[in-house]
């Protein structure tokens, strides 16, 4: 990052200030460009109302301040993907005085597809060709010179990993901004549409339409493609005219289909294509036909892509990083866990008993500690995720796996999100959410979002563990836990079928995506990618989660028992606890351990009392006819609401509603006891386990999944959908299982 | 003279000239941004393991398209 530190020496005097963008094609390096010039320095955001990332960062060159605003990577700019959308407000109102396009050297054919759209708007553009190390190596040279001369810009090489010719190409488009607009770049499409382009650029320019947004040539060339964007604007500015230009270009258009048979946008696009052939083959681009620079990749797609080694290679990665997170992220989870209990433990011994003293350690820092242990998770998981995505392997799962999901609605890309989920037992909806961000298909991604739910996260597992166990011993545990890891899959399938056909309906997204050449990614954009990652996830959910664990606390304390109610409980602990103070120093153990038993059952039996009193107690109390049915009592019913803050929740809370005191989930003496104590419940049978399992692996996913759902669908309504639509899904599965549960084992 | 055929027909390793796209609405302008015009020269590079969808080679990159996109597009053999 040699060029990071270039920038930062000159921050002296700062006189001007000016904003300039940051285009090029997906797979062009970007990224490394962007991180190459702001280093750490850069802000990320959304734009309002989609899940677009927004960047943003700030060099400064010589007196001038640049605020670099990165635009989503695209490969045109039509107004069909929110991507595009985003880009081309970003470069039409004014906001930005000059744009860096970046540009893969080794593909600068397809790359300047977007170069010549923006020279069509009259942006002031530098085109940088980068990653030359790699064009050098696969044998292109390009003739720099002739190319900015046919384009009429400058253009300059780059190899952003290492730094080389960042400082050059910023020089060139601060220069650039300094200079205001250019006149915008007119190829020819054909004398008919040219005679209509004149025209209309006439008329809105003598009608001052949009004058201050873009110029008349490059809104006249948008009506002329027919692009719904632009034609709203241009109506919603002024109707009339509006309506003179529609006429004139539908007319074109019309005459144009009749002759070529072809519609206006494929003429546009064809010739623009043809106008960057031939300024390419003008002996800017000469390639060594002894060497291809995707050899590489071709020979390593013939193992990673084979027909029999792909998909279980494939299996493979996603098993080992499966493993890896786990595996590794068990010590961070640890720690974090440890210090918060700790913390816990210090407020405790610090703070008078009460209401306030437990708002704090049972509300609080349980709260946080919820949100913050998920991070080291997050962190490990986002890193490999972004690994996969920056080599290019992610691209090929999406690939191979485009058959099977297609059929069920839904992208190739939805593989990985399934898996993180927990569609390789024990991951985690909330990262398996998060990572839908690769999905740019947005009726997929929507689709896909709603079902990962029903994947196996590792939060349910132990409730899987306990009830398995009890009820179908400890033989038969780890075939019925695999079970209901394919459930979970059968389920998410579909549901999603079912999905995309009613809620999410809608025509396929057409797949046709780039398979980028095999590169090894920067650790630098690796770890700043998975920072970013987790950071906004303890800004969303850490906020969010704080209120609703508060509130949850609150239901499950309050209203506290009156007085008369809850004295024989306090009396009883007294009598126990006096019991205990008043064993002799030389009691027997056995007197001493019986002693202390009764005193943890007199506990324990007050807080069941105190639970079944709380407002969460009646609420249970409350649905227990709607439950019933699927063969549950109130505590179970109080177990599976608090599961919804947090699906670890419903074995501790199952251990207090049936007096066992809270039950840790990992100890396995007291798992083991709940687990006697309900197999011996009159209520409680093998139908009653089997249904339970699948209501739990079904239902409302935990708050914190809720959110980033919300977050990543873009609105209340799907989180409301998540938890109403999930439970529904759940009600039915459980019910049917408890009758035929019922009627095979009696 | 080589065949005309869809591209989705091509066979691994086979080389072609694409004739004309006639795919509709948004796969038309995605085919076409990605450079898959008629005169463009492809080469079909690969399949996924269950035949669908298809990898394309041109002008230096990789396409991944499926075969009920493919088919909208001719190309004659070379």
């Amino acid at each position: 990052m040699s060029a990071v530190h270039d920038f930062a020496e000159e921050t002296i005097s700062v006189q001007k200030h000016v904003r300039i963008a940051l285009a090029g094609n997906p797979n062009c390096g970007k990224t490394t460009v962007f991180n190459g010039y702001t280093g750490a320095r850069q802000h990320v955001g959304n734009y309002p109302g989609v899940t677009v990332d927004r960047k943003e960062g700030e060099v400064v060159v010589g007196k001038t301040r640049v605020t670099l605003v990165d635009l989503p990577g695209t490969y045109s700019l039509t107004a069909y993907s929110m991507e595009e959308i985003v880009s081309r407000r970003e470069l039409s109102v004014g906001n930005v005085q000059a744009v860096i396009d970046v540009a893969e050297a080794s593909a600068l054919e397809r790359n300047l597809l977007l170069t010549v759209q923006m020279l069509e708007m009259g942006m002031p553009v530098v085109l940088g060709c980068n990653m030359m190390d790699e064009a050098k190596a696969g044998g292109i040279s390009i003739n720099m010179e002739r190319l900015s001369k046919s384009l009429g810009i400058p253009v300059l090489p780059m190899t952003a990993r290492s730094g080389l010719g960042l400082k050059e190409v910023m020089d060139a488009a601060v220069k650039l901004a300094n200079s205001g607009r250019r006149e915008p770049l007119r190829l020819s499409y054909g004398t008919d549409i040219d005679q209509a382009l004149r025209q209309m650029e006439a008329k809105i320019a003598s009608a001052k339409l949009l004058v201050d947004r873009y110029h008349p040539y490059y809104t006249a060339l948008k009506l002329i493609e027919r692009d719904a964007d632009m034609l709203a604007e241009v109506n919603a500015a002024d109707a009339k005219t509006a309506g003179e230009l529609e006429a004139t270009s539908r007319q074109v258009a019309k005459h144009v289909e009749d002759t070529l048979g072809a519609s206006m946008e494929s003429v546009i696009t064809d010739h623009r294509y043809g106008f960057i052939r031939s300024v390419l083959a003008d002996g800017v681009l000469t390639q060594d036909p002894s060497k291809d620079r995707l050899a590489f990749t071709d020979k390593l797609d013939k193992v990673l892509t084979n027909t029999f080694l792909g998909p279980i290679i494939m299996l493979a990665v996603l098993y080992l990083m499966y493993q890896i997170t786990i595996e590794i992220g068990a010590y961070p989870q640890g720690w974090v866990e440890d210090g918060l209990a700790a913390l816990g433990d210090f407020v405790g011994d610090n703070m008078a008993d009460g209401p306030l003293k437990s708002l704090v350690v049972d509300g609080i820092i349980n709260g946080v500690g919820g949100v913050l242990s998920f991070v080291p998770l997050i962190v490990i998981m986002f890193s490999l995720l972004s690994f996969l995505e920056d080599c290019g392997y992610m691209a090929r799962m999406a690939y191979m796996m485009d058959r099977v999901f297609r059929m069920f609605g839904l992208h190739g890309a939805s593989v990985m999100p399934y898996c993180v989920s927990g569609g390789i037992a024990g991951g985690c909806a909330i990262p398996g959410a998060m990572a839908t961000r690769t999905l740019r298909s947005p009726k997929e991604k929507l689709a896909t979002l709603l079902t990962l739910p029903y994947m196996t996260c590792g939060a349910k597992w132990p409730v899987f563990l306990l009830l398995a166990t009890a009820f179908f011993g400890t033989e038969q545990a780890p075939t019925i836990m695999f079970l209901l890891t394919i459930v979970g899959w059968v389920v998410a399938l579909l549901v999603a079928r079912l999905l995309r056909s009613t809620f999410v309906k809608g025509e396929p997204t057409p797949f046709v995506m780039e398979l980028p050449p095999y590169r090894f990614p920067t650790l630098f954009s690796v770890l700043l990618h998975c920072w970013e990652r987790a950071w906004m996830y303890i800004k969303k959910a850490g906020t969010v989660l704080l209120a609703i664990s508060v509130m949850l606390w609150a239901m499950m304390k309050f209203p506290e028992m009156p007085e008369d109610m809850a004295a024989p409980y306090e009396q009883k602990v007294a009598v126990a606890q006096k019991a205990v103070d008043d064993l002799p120093q030389d009691a027997a153990e056995e007197q001493r351990s019986a002693a202390e038993e009764a005193l943890s059952e007199a506990q324990n039996e007050q807080s069941e009392a105190e639970l079944a009193y709380s407002l969460a107690g009646r609420l249970g109390k409350a649905v227990e006819p709607v439950l019933a049915p699927l063969g549950y009592d109130w505590r179970t019913d109080i177990a599976l609401i608090a599961g919804v803050a947090a699906k670890e929740a419903v074995v501790g809370t199952l251990g207090t509603a049936w007096s066992l005191g809270e039950v840790d989930p990992e100890g396995e003496e007291e798992t083991k006891s709940l687990g006697d104590r309900l197999k011996a419940a009159p209520n409680w049978s093998k139908a009653t386990a089997l249904s339970l399992m699948l209501f739990v692996l079904l239902y409302s996913p935990c708050f914190v999944a809720l959110v980033v759902i919300k977050q990543e669908a873009g609105g209340w309504k799907w989180l409301a959908f998540s938890m109403l639509f999930n439970t529904a899904i759940a009600y039915g599965v459980a019910l049917i299982a408890y009758r035929i549960g019922l009627s095979v084992w009696g | 003279m080589g065949t005309t055929m869809n591209l989705g027909d091509m066979q691994v390793g086979q080389k072609a000239k694409i004739l004309t796209v006639k795919a509709k609405g948004e796969m038309n302008r995605r085919i076409r941004d990605m450079g898959l015009i008629p005169g463009s020269s492809v080469a079909v590079v690969g399949r996924a393991p269950l035949r669908d969808p298809i990898a394309v080679r041109l002008s230096g990159v990789t396409i991944s398209l499926r075969n009920s996109e493919a088919d909208h597009i001719r190309v004659e053999t070379i």
